[in-house]
């Protein structure tokens, strides 16, 4: 399982897969590969050569592209029986040859230029007005060379706004039916003829464009209209990464087939071509058959960065069961002492019949198998835990609406604004705190208090043979109720225990994540590989296994006694904010400021699902304890609900006013509690929630819901903190909520 | 709403100004316009650009405040070295100033002596970072404990004192009128019934917990007892703590039956109490007082205009308790007055009524005139001034006629007195220059010759301090009412007055008299230090004397009292400001500009005694927790 590494992810790979537009097929990236390799100083051959992706269809451009590199590597037979099959004029591959370094050697590539042209020619529709070579020198950054010259294509900057206003007017007077469906396209098509305006340099026209229809987009592009109105200059969209997003990948629409067709004979007849080759070129529309979809249904589903998510991407089987939990013959000798204490023998054993037994009996169908990923053994004092945990769990108060958990709330005192992360052990007797200053710092919530092991020379001393030598090896004279960790040299935005309560993972600005024994109070190892901050990490919940993810847009899973991470999940547009492993940890969910939330698959790193509907970047996650939903919280302050196995949205909770930093299923999934800058705990009745849905074929077929607007009805409590946003929630094995936040006067 | 802030968004960026401006601060002495254009966009967009990562860290450091330390990681991201030295706990204050034309936002630097600094003990270390858990809520329900939220917000207290309908939910509306008014009614039967009934009983319960009691009888305690320290810590806890809703018909209660007893008793010093606990609770801007106005306000008119409120008339200083009665209701009247309870008018016509009549007592009659006076300039025009004859001949009656209870001959001093004091600003502003005494004499009869000569005063004290004013802070386009305002207030500051009380614009009257809280800056204060520092030719050196003791500067000293008065009037003094030279201004400026080499070390030293004041105030802040509502901060 672990032997995904080696030659991916050497130091060079990584930074690259910042700037690599990473969503995008084979062929555009090697497209981009070729550009890179070809870099040719000539401004003529940059627009010549990319004309193909203005107008052709993308396989084209790869084609062109392969035989590029082909002839580069001098396996020109292979160059021709490709240029044979693929039907291309004998000129594209000639006057290459002497083309490999890429340094003055204007006329040949000139000469491509042109042949690229011809090709293109054959491939594309003409393109309206001339196509002015635009002239760029020194260019540093190919591959953004490669995805703006893909705008050099141009008509009249005047009458940008002439075709915008047509179709809106075109739009406005269609059916009713039909307008909300196509008003999808206003927005992807506003952003592209304003990129195209800023990249042909005509400044003021975009201003003006910018100014008339910016107005028109729906409030929550409202960031990244910000974005972009920042950008009037071709200069400035270099670099830039949120306009990288808009062009690499393709903005997805979902339109039905009647909306589509009607869409399309108006371009046609209108001879509109500029917003027929944008519609062609930059968005994907997702068609399908039968009933159209309304105005709610569509607003519930976009606001992401790249539009909805294909049907096809969340088509994937999800194995969201849970693992069948270890049969655990409860160890009489070592369990005397407690058995005799509490008298419990006979009724330990019945709860563990009523907990595991259920589900051990028949394997769940949805469940993946036991081995699909490779787990740790239990160790010794992992079946102690699990025996704890059965003890407790048979105490656990039965919540629902009118049974409602109480909260004890930890407050941060004296943290000057500088709590960043927090995390709580699962047995809820260790908290750990992430500050902006780069310490860690650990408390023990119950008496016992944190002691490090005793140093090598004493370690020598102790008996090993006695029983208690797990006791005698800890320091007595170390004890206290908190230890601070310093390693760290930026804030520390993530923070995870691992489950057997001996590790504790942070990750921070500075692009680490630094794993800490919780016996030594000392840093044992530092993950590089993030090389920007990383927002945050979490533990499997089995251990060994844990996720990072960051400012990089990827997120890496490692295992703790590899340097080097086993897996990269790319596919984010932007930064991964927030990642959390499925309870049978063969999945992992990442939030990101995309705005979309994509599961991973452990075992394969595909991305298997994906779920757009935020309005702003996803800033908490929570899968319920059964592994069939996800709960995701977003700076737009609602929380919304996914049925992970149908691959749907299946509630949206309004109430918060403020970003949701924190979600957390009660024990047994009955209840939701949010927590949330707006200094409230609200709790959930998320059983109701998931018991509404109605699930008839078509809306799981489609992934068109209607959500009803019963968040009111849903929400069972609001609770108020003072001036203390809340920023971790914890249930513990008895479904007492524990919540944690520093005060903030 | 939304269309125009994108619009705004679009548009915004640097003017070419401050380009030019920037260049001159390092050197660069002729830009072209067109390169100042091209800078600024660039500048603009790339300003732009790391204010978005910034956010970004804001928002992952679990904050609604960006800080320095977000722009320097932004920086970090895009692989540009950070701003050092900008590190700050708080806002950085950004002044703004203007002359030659030019406008400029900068950041004041002060020039500090490093041998202070040395010299001066080390502050308190912050205090460490402690946990500390308490109950959010107990199966379902938020108890009332210090540590939560006080249970009703004003908005909310409001909402339920004057629409009782909208707080219960629907469905329940037979109950509401009992539940609503929030009249303490036990409402046994409503346990079990619905949901949402239970959940609203926190708003309406009866009992005060145990902590609450205890609480009400230490301040109730300390408010009437002997300790003149305890006392100020209480009305200070009352002033200021924010769950003190729950015992607000308590106090209201406490504060008129004690009126009542101590009136008939004429024990002046607990009236004089009981008025500090009312301004006390006025203070308080989480409390919504209207419903206990008509338990408060008899209390506070009897402080006015009672005919005895001491047992020795002729000894004791009762009249400083009217007149504090009488700022409690102008403050009131200001606050609370509508169109529906129309207090205002009420108030006026009583007070006016009891001033009429003949037989009225001298200590009632300088009640009413007090309270009067204090509503406005308005009032005593219409009220007082068209009754300055007849009270003249009244008071030349006890003066000069025969012999009666020296306690009448007070009394008609301090009548005479307090006409004067207030009647003088009044005719300064509304009559014509000359002040003849014949005039006056003829005008006002007996009270006329004093009246001139007050009024003359005034005047000339007008004149005086608006020259002075002048000179410390340049050139001032100031309205002629704002001035005589202040002044006003200079005049009248003798008694134990608080400038805020009358001064303070309605709105603001809530929040600002708040001295005592370390988060409230003097920010008037210290703007006229900067006009001083900009206006002086050898201006470092009064920096640093302006800046270390703001009383030792003579333009401070004469203002304190009327500082917040004076805040509108500093507004208009930037923008007139000529004599800030184009030099200036532009040395300032180098510390808002990236750190060049030049004035990193300057900029260095001057943020060096930031941070350190900065954390003893913290430490305060802390220590200041022995209020129950502020007890959270405190590590126990």
């Amino acid at each position: 399982m672990a032997a995904v590494q080696g030659g991916m992810v050497d130091a060079k790979d990584e930074t690259d897969i910042k700037k690599e537009p990473t969503s995008d097929g084979f062929g555009n990236n090697h497209a981009n590969d070729a550009r890179v390799l070809t870099a040719s100083p000539g401004s003529s051959a940059a627009a010549g050569n990319n004309k193909p992706a203005a107008g052709a269809p993308e396989e084209q451009q790869t084609l062109l592209a392969v035989l590029q590199f082909l002839r580069k590597n001098k396996l020109s037979e292979s160059a021709e029986i490709l240029r044979r099959e693929a039907g291309l004029p004998e000129e594209v591959l000639n006057p290459k040859g002497s083309d490999s370094t890429g340094s003055g050697q204007g006329g040949s590539t000139e000469v491509d230029g042109e042949d690229a042209s011809s090709l293109l020619s054959r491939v594309t529709l003409p393109t309206p007005g001339g196509a002015k070579a635009p002239s760029k020198a020194g260019e540093d950054q190919p591959d953004v060379n490669v995805v703006l010259s893909a705008y050099s294509q141009q008509g009249d900057p005047t009458l940008y706004e002439v075709y915008y206003s047509g179709l809106k007017k075109f739009i406005e007077s269609v059916l009713d039916c039909h307008r909300a469906e196509l008003s999808q396209v206003f927005y992807p098509l506003f952003v592209h003829m304003y990129l195209e305006l800023v990249y042909n340099n005509h400044e003021s026209e975009a201003k003006a464009f910018f100014e008339k229809f910016s107005g028109d987009q729906e409030c929550y592009y409202e960031e990244d209209l910000r974005i972009l109105s920042s950008l009037t200059k071709k200069e400035h969209m270099r670099g830039n990464e949120t306009l990288l997003d808009f062009r690499t990948s393709k903005f997805v629409l979902r339109i039905s087939r009647d909306s589509y067709q009607l869409l399309k004979r108006h371009l046609q007849e209108r001879q509109n071509n500029q917003i027929w080759n944008i519609i062609q070129e930059h968005l994907y529309i997702d068609i399908f058959d039968g009933m159209l979809r309304s105005k709610s249904q569509i607003d519930a589903m976009s606001g992401s960065l790249a539009g909805e998510a294909k049907r096809e991407a969340n088509k994937a089987k999800v194995y969201y069961g849970l693992l069948k939990e270890p049969e655990i013959e409860l160890p009489l000798d070592d369990e005397d002492e407690e058995a005799d204490n509490e008298e419990g023998k006979p009724k330990k054993k019945k709860p563990k019949k009523d907990s595991t037994g259920s589900k051990s009996k028949k394997q769940d169908p949805n469940a993946p198998s036991q081995t699909r990923i490779p787990l740790p053994e239990l160790k010794d004092s992992d079946k102690l835990d699990k025996i704890m945990y059965l003890k407790e769990s048979t105490k656990r108060v039965r919540l629902g609406p009118d049974n409602l958990p109480s909260i004890c709330f930890y407050t941060f005192l004296n943290a000057y604004q500088g709590l960043t992360a927090v995390d709580m052990t699962d047995d809820s007797s260790l908290i750990a705190g992430g500050f902006a200053d780069s310490t860690v710092r650990v408390w023990s919530v119950t008496p016992k208090k944190l002691r490090k092991v005793k140093t090598a020379a004493d370690l020598n001393l102790i008996d090993k043979e006695s029983d208690d030598v797990l006791e005698r090896i800890m320091d007595d004279k170390t004890a206290s109720e908190s230890k601070c960790l310093h390693g760290h040299s930026g804030p520390v935005y993530g923070i995870s225990f691992s489950p057997d309560r001996n590790y504790v993972l942070s990750s921070s600005e500075d692009g680490t994540v630094r794993l800490w024994s919780l016996l030594t109070f000392t840093c044992l190892v530092g993950y590089k590989g993030h090389n920007y901050p990383v927002w945050d990490t979490q533990f499997s919940p089995y251990g060994y296994y844990f996720v990072s993810g960051g400012h990089d847009r990827v997120a890496r899973l490692w295992a703790t006694d590899h340097h080097q991470p086993l897996r990269i999940f790319a596919g984010h547009l932007a930064d991964v904010t927030c990642t959390r492993f499925h309870p049978n940890a063969n999945y992992v969910a990442t939030g990101s400021s995309d705005r979309t939330i994509r599961l991973w698959d452990v075992l394969t790193g595909n991305c298997v699902r994906i779920f757009t509907g935020h309005k702003g970047p996803i800033h908490a996650l929570a899968f319920s304890p059964n592994g069939k939903f996800l709960a995701s919280g977003a700076t737009d302050g609602r929380v919304l609900l996914w049925d992970i196995g149908h691959g749907l949205m299946v509630g949206e909770l309004k109430g918060h006013t403020d970003t949701i930093y924190s979600l957390r299923f009660s024990r047994d999934g009955e209840i939701l509690a949010s927590g949330s800058m707006d200094n409230t705990v609200r709790l959930w009745d998320a059983m109701k929630a998931f018991d509404d849905l109605e699930t008839d074929d078509f809306t799981a077929a489609t992934g068109h819901i209607h959500l009803q607007d019963n968040s009111q009805e849903l929400l069972l409590g609001t609770y108020m903190t003072k001036s203390t946003p809340v920023i971790h929630l914890h249930f513990t094995r008895r479904n007492l909520l524990l919540a944690a936040g520093a005060y903030n006067p | 709403m939304a269309e125009e802030r994108r619009q705004k968004q679009c548009s915004v960026s640097l003017p070419t100004e401050s380009m030019k401006a920037m260049a001159e601060s390092v050197g660069v002495g002729q830009l072209q316009e067109e390169s100042c254009v091209a800078l600024s966009e660039e500048v603009s967009y790339r300003i732009k650009e790391i204010a978005q990562d910034a956010l970004k860290f804001m928002h992952h450091g679990k904050r609604r405040k960006l800080t320095t330390s977000d722009i320097d990681n932004a920086l970090k991201l895009k692989n540009v070295e950070p701003l050092y030295g900008f590190q700050s706990q708080e806002f950085i204050p950004f002044r703004f100033a203007s002359g030659g034309g030019r406008e400029l936002h900068f950041y004041e630097e002060k020039e500090v002596d490093l041998g202070d600094i040395i010299n001066t003990p080390l502050p308190r270390v912050p205090l460490d970072v402690s946990l500390k858990a308490h109950w959010l809520s107990i199966e379902g329900v938020q108890p009332s404990i210090p540590e939560n939220p006080p249970p009703a917000s004003k908005e909310q207290q409001k909402a339920e004192s004057t629409e009782p309908l909208k707080v219960v939910k629907p469905g329940q509306e037979e109950k509401c009128p009992v539940q609503g008014k929030g009249q303490n009614t036990p409402t046994p039967d409503n346990k079990g019934k619905e949901k949402g009934l239970i959940r609203l009983k926190p708003r309406s319960t009866h009992e005060l917990s145990v902590e609450q009691q205890l609480y009400y009888k230490e301040i109730t305690e300390a408010c009437v007892g002997s300790c003149e320290a305890k006392r100020a810590e209480a009305l200070q806890s009352i002033a200021t703590d924010p769950g003190l809703y729950q015992m607000l018909p308590r106090f209201s209660t406490f504060i008129s039956e004690g009126v009542r007893v101590n009136v008939v008793q004429n024990n002046l010093a607990l009236l004089i109490y009981l008025m500090r606990m009312v301004k006390a609770l006025m203070d308080n801007p989480t409390l919504y007082l209207e419903k206990y106005l008509h338990e408060l306000i008899p209390a506070v008119v009897t402080c006015i205009v009672s005919k005895q409120l001491c047992l020795r008339p002729d000894v004791d200083n009762h009249w400083a308790l009217r007149d504090f009665a009488a700022r409690l209701m102008a403050q009131s009247c200001k606050t609370f007055s509508t169109t529906t309870n129309n207090i205002q008018s009420r108030i006026t016509k009583t007070l006016t009524k009891s001033l009429l009549d003949d037989k009225t007592q001298w200590t009632t009659r300088y009640g009413s005139i007090a309270g009067l006076a204090e509503l406005g300039p308005d009032v005593i025009k219409t009220l007082i001034l068209p009754r300055l004859a007849v009270e003249g001949a009244r008071i030349k009656a006890v003066m000069e006629g025969p012999v009666v209870s020296n306690i009448d001959k007070i009394g008609a001093e301090h009548v005479q007195s307090l006409l004067l004091k207030h009647c003088a600003s009044v005719i300064a502003k509304i009559r014509p220059q000359p002040d003849l005494v014949e005039q006056y004499r003829t005008d006002y009869g007996y009270l006329g010759t004093m009246l001139c000569s007050h009024v003359m005063k005034a005047r000339t004290q007008a004149a005086l301090q608006a020259q002075q004013v002048n000179r410390t802070t340049l050139t001032i386009t100031q309205p002629r009412s704002t001035l005589s305002v202040s002044q006003s207030g200079l005049s009248g500051s003798s008694g134990p007055r608080t400038p805020s009380i009358i001064k303070v614009p309605s709105s603001l009257a809530l929040m600002s008299p708040r001295p005592g809280t370390p988060s409230q800056p003097s920010p008037p204060a210290t703007k006229y230090i900067v006009m001083g520092t900009s206006s002086g030719a050898a201006s470092t050196q009064q920096v640093i004397t302006l800046s270390s003791s703001q009383s030792a500067s003579p333009v401070t000293s004469t203002v304190p009292s009327a500082t917040s008065t004076l805040q509108p009037l500093v507004k208009l003094e930037p923008g007139s400001g000529p004599g800030l030279t184009a030099s200036r201004p532009l040395q300032k400026y180098i510390v808002v500009s990236l750190p060049s080499s030049a004035s990193s070390l300057e900029t260095k030293t001057s943020v060096l005694p930031t941070s350190i004041s900065s954390t003893p105030v913290d430490g305060v802040k802390m220590e200041r927790s022995d209020s129950p509502a502020a007890s959270t901060q405190s590590p126990h």
